[in-house]
């Protein structure tokens, strides 16, 4: 007979009951024929029982009231919601009381180019970042639709940038509307469930060509560059040394479109 | 949020349990917990497909790294001698709570990291996979981490029998 050399691994996966049937087998006559590896690996199985014993009785304790989830799931639905209005109240504010009869001029005043597009970013990061519901529309196992559906509405092809070498993951994107047309929207998390978000639109004729420019309003961070036609912004509610190295990677990543 | 209940509820006690052999001190454990349902309540929506359990340990156990963290850069680590005993749990018996003192003291001797692997696999019964996800290291990483744990464990456990924990050396009388 042949087997396989039993490796450390093997051991573990013994006292872990994590072999398959015939390998337990192989593993169990080899310590029989070792007795001081089987002394070891049977004291290691006694450690295992030992701890699964002493520390079952915390799984049975029963659940402190601050751990009631059903009370957490309502408490958290409220908050969103607040966050929402408060989100909803500004912008109403801001374009009933500033705008009404003023509004024809103030949208011939409203910004251009790479201001313009700083101000789009920063303002999906503010209404879509903070929702707990829904942040995105597409999450990213349908990142192959969103790609199509954001590419066919920005008449360009749009590429989400890869940012999980940074610790990033896309967690989807959405189609927004701006001033100068729809804009795709992607946002990212990290571990810690810091968001991000990238928007890109066509820059239509001003600003086609602009190097990266940091932008901040309050402590949403971000910078903003465009290149051949096509602008990009990314914000977050982060330092602006650490945003610049994504900003710089996302560049890097749409030129090789 | 009708499914989260039913899928996340039946997992809370084993996170608890994870949360305080690993942090030792019951209300920072509990704390922690309440912690990672929060996040998980709030993440609900954007997590990716896969097994529940193994997302809900990744989320505990980074905010446990961070709880280290925090505690270390703060200097504030409790001796575990001078941790209230209460605070461990409440052992039905006098014995249990003795047996149960003195294994999470020697638990407790482990570096977090190794901790961590032990717990997760010997106790939680993840698998080495799930570890590797749940700890953002490669499987080699984790059954290298598992075998020094269960060697340092065993010596801790092997040097108790020449000198028990639990007992208090007495003064000598002179």
């Amino acid at each position: 007979m042949n087997h396989r050399p039993i490796t450390e691994d093997d051991l573990h996966a013994y006292v872990d009951q994590a072999l398959e049937p015939e390998r337990r087998r192989e593993v169990a006559t080899y310590l029989d024929d070792h007795p001081d590896v089987a002394k070891r690996i049977g004291a290691f199985s006694g450690q295992r029982d030992l701890l699964r014993t002493v520390l079952a009785p915390i799984a049975e304790e029963p659940l402190p009231a601050a751990l009631n989830l059903a009370r957490i799931i309502e408490s958290r639905r409220q908050r969103p919601f607040r966050l929402g209005w408060a989100v909803a109240a500004m912008l109403l504010l801001g374009i009933g009381g500033a705008g009404g009869w003023i509004m024809r001029s103030e949208i011939q005043a409203s910004p251009n180019g790479l201001v313009a597009l700083a101000q789009e970013a920063t303002s999906s990061y503010s209404v879509y970042a903070p929702d707990h519901e829904r942040p995105v529309e597409m999450r990213a196992s349908d990142t192959a639709q969103l790609v199509q559906w954001v590419s066919s509405r920005l008449h360009h092809p749009v590429k989400v940038p890869n940012l999980s070498p940074s610790g990033y993951r896309l967690m989807g994107g959405r189609l927004v509307a701006t001033a100068h047309g729809p804009a795709a929207m992607f946002m990212f998390d990290d571990d810690h469930g810091s968001r991000i978000v990238v928007l890109t639109r066509p820059m239509n004729g001003t600003d086609e060509n602009a190097p990266m420019t940091p932008h901040a309003k309050g402590d949403v961070a971000g910078f903003a560059w465009a290149d051949g036609g096509i602008g990009y912004s990314l914000v977050g509610q982060a330092p602006p040394d650490s945003l610049r190295p994504l900003a710089n990677e996302v560049r890097k990543q749409a030129r090789t479109i | 949020m009708k499914d989260m209940l039913h899928q996340v509820e039946p997992l809370i006690p084993s996170l608890r349990r994870y949360a305080r052999a690993l942090m030792r001190d019951r209300a920072s454990a509990d704390d922690l917990v309440q912690d990672c349902l929060e996040r998980a309540v709030s993440r609900w929506y954007q997590r990716r497909d896969g097994d529940v359990r193994a997302w809900l340990f990744t989320i505990l156990h980074n905010l446990a790294v961070n709880q280290f963290r925090r505690t270390a850069s703060r200097g504030r680590h409790i001796p575990i001698d001078e941790t209230n005993k209460d605070s461990f749990g409440e052992a039905a018996s006098q014995e249990h709570k003795l047996i149960y003192q003195d294994v999470l003291t020697r638990l407790a001797r482990l570096p977090e990291d190794q901790r961590a692997v032990l717990l997760l696999i010997a106790v939680e019964d993840l698998s080495y996979a799930e570890a590797a996800n749940v700890l953002g290291i490669p499987v080699g990483t984790v059954m290298s981490r598992l075998s020094r744990a269960r060697e340092r464990l065993q010596q801790e456990i092997e040097g108790a029998a020449t000198a028990p924990a639990n007992v208090v050396p007495m003064r000598s009388v002179k």
